[in-house]
Formats: structure tokens, sequence, C-alpha cells
């Protein structure tokens, strides 16, 4: 038992560990290198126009809050399916809001209007919510695991091919940012949205952390959940709205991110030896936190000074997990029967 | 008379607004344990899924412990009532102690964390069940048998008055299911509890239950003490068995007699006639069966698959009137059988048979 219980506090602290240092890291390299003294007095000093200050902590923070918003919200996801490769990406959720998104800009755009980040954050969320919904109904129709999988790739092709069409042809100067942003990137953050995001992303988070007990109960399956006191339909509700706004809020800010959320939770639960929910959504945000840095310092470092889309990186690096997870799946059941 | 824990006014079940079984109405009483039988697909799940919640009602009232359950809090019901089915559980990552440790759930906090006295009390259900020592081992890798105890333990941790088990012993070997079935038992006696389980092993359910209820297709057909409705007809009955019988006092199965007039004779008695007579019948062999006094051993099996038999009253010597009308039925069998190796006073009749057909050289060895 006593080794039960160190366990989990090692790993939080491990991820933690690994969060700021990639955190120091990542602001330290780019196009300008400084040394990490350097880092800590700009930090130290606020002034609003310097490379720290100005760009790339916005950026940094931007990444470490979004990875780990979608890792918490691919974990709920695959809670809610009782899935290990459910996750926001594809299940065709983030492409949902990337259409939405895409539709909302070049509305707004054409017109010169400039959208405000909430807005944008709003018809994300719109927009995940329509995919979910589609999703929830191939659900009902479809018991396996991966068809529902296939369907939700489905759903998310069909969504990027048509926002891949509006902003084809759509004429406008800003067509390329539009352009950047459907591939995913966290660059070009500003501070006004980082603190809409850490708003957004901290209030869904504490309430999935609030929600971990029922979440530990429905993992034993929705007949013991329910028996054990869940109110199913209440929290089944709760799952999706929390998930959705998740996934929402990054797609809102960086566009689609790949498989970050099936990747990190499984490699969370790998490293704790567990699913508690109490210790894994805590160690989820960390460890997403983590992971996108670590891509995004790839992204802005490895063909510098252009920058590749976080989504690639992350899709390098996180498809192999995946693919491993399957084939254990795999490997497990057959052992069994 | 102990209280009534849970029970059921003109309750109706079913899927969707279509009932499928209207006007249930059960009692069960604290202490008891009380079974569904019926054949498949009758609707025993579907009563223990209303009365779980799991299913809505179509109609009626479930009362737990006096109240009406539509009106209780999630946590009172949890509280009071948990659960054993039958659907597969294989969650990642949990071990034995953390699945019985489940159910805690209406016990703890806001954020479920368990207190020493949460994780004693869920240690001592992993031992009521015998699973101490598989507390450490993952759920997903443990035998299917094993599996069903610590979900018991984790229906047991819930500390409820009224347990439901939908087919707890299906996917079970039969040391497993005595096993599981002795664990409910002692339950019952030291716990007082209430327990309503679904059964299709006939021999069980007659030898587990204080009460019987007979589900069939859209009505509850007869419910009883064992006694009363495990008798054969009603047990051919109410499965639509033509073909074979129920064995009330042995509680097991047997099948078709073979047809025609009897070719063998099988001198029994004692037990020593049961393994013959199921061989001739697995051969398709029709058989007499003589002379068996009528509370002898093989009397009831020889009924269910013998074509003709003799017999003669209890606790007296086989006398004249049996041994004759033996000797006839033997003559016109080809050949005879006498597993019997002992005789004595009582079944000296059935000694003088041997020598008969000894001498008719029909006695086979």
């Amino acid at each position: 038992m006593k080794n039960h219980s160190l366990r989990p506090a090692a790993g939080l602290v491990l991820l933690a560990a690994a969060t700021l240092g990639l955190l120091v890291w990542n602001i330290c390299a780019g196009s300008v290198y400084l040394p990490p003294g350097e880092v800590l007095a700009a930090l130290l000093s606020p002034e609003e126009g310097g490379i720290v200050w100005g760009i790339r902590l916005p950026r940094v923070l931007a990444a470490a809050i979004l990875g780990g918003a979608l890792s918490v919200s691919g974990f709920l996801l695959q809670t809610f399916f009782a899935n290990p490769i459910a996750g926001p990406f594809v299940l065709g959720i983030s492409s949902g809001a990337k259409l939405t998104v895409a539709l909302a800009l070049v509305a707004f755009l054409s017109r010169g209007v400039l959208i405000s980040s909430m807005a944008m954050v709003a018809v994300a969320f719109a927009g995940s919510m329509i995919s979910m919904g589609f999703v929830l109904l191939m659900s009902r129709r479809v018991r396996n695991m991966s068809m529902l999988v296939v369907c939700g790739i489905m759903i998310g092709n069909i969504c990027s091919a048509v926002t891949d069409f509006v902003v084809t042809f759509s004429d406008d100067s800003n067509i390329v940012n539009l352009h950047n942003w459907s591939l995913g990137s966290f660059s070009g953050t500003s501070w006004e949205n980082v603190r809409l995001m850490a708003w957004v992303a901290g209030v869904a988070l504490v309430l999935a952390f609030l929600l971990s007990k029922p979440i530990g109960a429905y993992q034993l399956g929705e007949v013991y959940a329910q028996n054990m006191g869940v109110n199913i339909r209440r929290f089944r509700v709760e799952l999706i709205l929390l998930s959705s706004l998740l996934s929402a809020c990054v797609t809102a800010f960086a566009g689609p991110i790949s498989f970050v959320g099936i990747a990190v939770p499984h490699l969370v639960k790998s490293l704790f030896r567990t699913a508690r929910p109490l210790i894994v959504i805590p160690g989820c945000f960390l460890g997403g936190a983590a992971f996108c840095l670590f891509c995004d310092l790839i992204a802005r470092t490895a063909f510098a000074p252009r920058d590749m889309s976080i989504s690639s990186v992350t899709a390098v690096f996180g498809a192999p997990v995946v693919l491993c997870l399957m084939a254990s799946r795999r490997g497990g059941r057959e052992g069994r029967l | 008379m102990s209280e009534i824990r849970l029970h059921t006014e003109n309750l109706s079940v079913g899927y969707g607004r279509k009932t499928l079984i209207g006007g249930i109405g059960l009692e069960l009483r604290q202490g008891q344990i009380m079974t569904l039988i019926g054949p498949n697909g009758a609707g025993k799940s579907t009563i223990l899924k209303s009365l779980i919640r799991q299913l809505p009602l179509t109609g009626g009232t479930v009362y737990l412990a006096g109240k009406d359950m539509a009106a209780l809090s999630e946590r009172d019901t949890a509280r009071r009532l948990s659960v054993l089915m039958t659907a597969q559980v294989r969650p990642e990552l949990m071990t034995c102690f953390d699945v019985a440790a489940a159910g805690r759930y209406p016990y703890t906090g806001r954020l479920g964390i368990l207190t020493p006295e949460d994780r004693e009390k869920t240690a001592r259900c992993l031992e009521l069940v015998h699973a101490a020592g598989l507390a450490d081992r993952d759920f997903s890798r443990i035998s299917d048998g094993q599996r069903q105890r610590v979900l018991l333990a984790r229906a047991l941790n819930q500390e409820p008055e009224v347990l439901v088990l939908d087919e707890p012993t299906s996917f079970l070997d039969i040391r497993h299911k005595l096993e599981l079935l002795a664990i409910l038992k002692d339950m019952v006696r030291t716990r007082r509890l209430a327990v309503i389980l679904s059964l299709h092993e006939l021999e069980l359910a007659q030898k587990i239950s204080d009460w019987v209820v007979c589900v069939r297709g859209d009505v509850i057909a007869r419910q009883g003490p064992p006694e009363e409705i495990f008798t054969p007809e009603y047990i051919a009955d109410l499965y639509g068995a033509a073909r074979g019988s129920y064995n009330a006092l042995y509680g097991s199965l047997e099948l078709e007699a073979p047809s025609g007039p009897p070719e063998v004779f099988v001198i029994g008695g004692g037990g020593a006639g049961i393994p013959v007579y199921r061989r001739l019948q697995r051969q398709g062999t029709p058989f007499a069966a003589g002379v068996l006094a009528e509370n002898d051993l093989d009397c009831p099996v020889a009924q269910a698959l013998a074509a003709e038999i003799v017999t003669e009253k209890p606790f007296r010597p086989i006398g004249d009137g049996a041994f004759r009308r033996a000797a006839a039925v033997m003559e016109r069998c080809a050949r005879v059988l006498c597993p019997v190796a002992e005789f004595g006073a009582m079944n000296e009749g059935n000694r003088l048979l041997r020598e008969l057909a000894r001498d008719r050289g029909t006695l086979a060895d």
C-alpha cells in the first residue's frame, strides 16, 4: 500500500519539474538564444516590448495551458466512451470547432470586423458541440470501439474538407494567418488570449477535477456507477460539456492539434500505473503541458526561423504511442480468450 | 416475521413504453433469498434491471425499506441496495482492492478519498469473499470466478440491506458456483441481508432459495417456497419441456425415456441401478426396472427413464405379487442386467429373479 501512495506523488513532482524546465528552455531557445540568466532577469523586470514578455512568454504559456487542456479533454472523452483511443481530434470534435471558427473568421474578416477571443471560443464551442452531437448519434448505433473512431475520423475529414474549401475561396489578405491557424500553431498568441484561455481552461479543469469521484465510479461501467449513486444522465452531460469546452478552447486559439488527447493520458496512466482520476487529471494537465512545450520547441527551432505546424510535431510523437496502445490492446484481448 | 426490505406494487416492466411483464407483486424480507427462475428470455433480467432503476418502470411502484424508490436520492438508494450484474467490466489499471473500494462511493466525500476506516472495511469485504490475497492483483488479469467474488466484495462494501444479483453463477465452473452461493448464504445468515437473484441452474435455485418466483414471458406464473415450485409437473410446464423431466427430490434433470417395449430388464436397488439406467438411456435402449421399493434410491430415476417399472411398497420384503409381475416383464426382455451385488431379506425376491434369468440364459455378465 505504501508504494501505491508514493508513486503518484513522485510522478506529479516529476511532471511538474519537467513542465517548469521545458517552460524555461522554451523561453531561452529561439531565433535569438537567450541564456537562462538573462531570461530570469527579463522575467523579473517586465517590459512590454521585449522578446521574453512580448513574444515568447505568452506563446509558451499558451502551449502549456492548451496542451494540458487538450489532454484532460482526451481523458474525459476516453472515460465517456470507455474507449482508450477516443480523443477530441480522432472523434472530429477539434475539426468541428475548426470549421465553425474558419467560417466565422471568413465571414467577419471579409467585412473588416475583428472578432474578440471570447467570441472565437464561443464559436469553437458551438462547432465542437455540433461534431459531438454527430458522434453521439453514431455511438448509439455502433457499439464497437474502433467503428466509433472511424466515424469520428470521417466527421473530422468532412469538416476539414469544408474548412479547406472555405479557406481556398475566400480572398482576403488575412488568409495566410487563417491558413497557418487551420494547421495548428501557438504563434502570435497575445496576452489577452492567454488571460482568456487561462480562465476558461482553469475553470473547466477545476470542474473536471471535482468530477473525479463519479469518473472513478464510471470506469466500472454505467450500471455499477448508477448503483453507487451517480446521477448518470447529469454526469454524462457534464462530461460532454467539459470535454467539448476544453477542446474548443484549444482549437479557438491554436487550431486543431492531433494525438495529444490520446497519447498523453495513456502515457500518464502508464507512468502512474493507475487510472484514478484524482491523480490522472492533474497528471494529464502537467503531462499535456510538458508534451506540448516539447513539441512546440521542436516546431519553432527545428527549421528556424520557419515555424512548423504544431500538429505535425505532435503527430510524430503522439501517433506511435497510439499505435502501440492499439497493438497492446489487441494482444491483451487475445491473451485472455 | 422479519422486516420487509423491498416490495413492489402492481409493478410492470418493459422497454420504452412497451410493457413486457405486468402486475408484479414481490415481497422480499430481511434474511431471505428470493430467486427468479424461468426460461431464457422470460424477463428475469428485465425485472431485476427495473428494480435497480437501470430501466424506467412502465407502471407501478418499487418500495425500498417502505419508501417509494423513485423519490429516494441516488445516495440513499446506494446505501440500501447494491448489485452484481452480468455486464462484463474490464476497467484498466485497477487493482482488485480498487474495485472493491469503489463500493464505498456513497460514504466518501466530494472527491471520494478513502479514509482508513473505508480501507479497513474494503479489506474485510475482500476477506469475506475469500479474495484477500487478490487485493493487489490487476482486476483485468484474474479468472472469471475471482472477478465475480471481487465484484461481490464491492457490492457488500456498499453495506446494503438488499443485494440484487443477475445470474451471478454464469461463466463460473461448478466449484466457483458453489463457493459463490455459499458466501451468499453466509451473508444472509450473518448480516441479515435480503437477496434477490436470477438463476438458471434449477438444482441450485432449489437449494439456495427461501422463495421462488417463476417468470414466464408476460406474467409471474407462480411464486412460493421451493417445495411448492419444484415439482416435476410444474417445472416441465414452466419451461415447456416436453422431452425429459425434472427430478424434484434430487434436483436433477433427466432426459427423455427411450420409446418402445422394454428390451432389457434391470434388477436394481440401493443406487446400483442408476448408472445402468443412464447408460441404457444414452444407448437408446428401452428397458424395464424392477423390483424396486417405492422409496429406493433408484426409484425416481427409473420412473423417469424406464419403459416399465415394477415396485414394492416401502420397508417390505419383495412380495409374491411383485415377483410374479417382474418375472412376466422379464420374460419379454431379451437380456437381463443385475448390477446389484448384495442380497438380504428385503430383496430376496430380486435374487430369485436373477437365478431365474440365469436359468433362462438371458442374464448378461
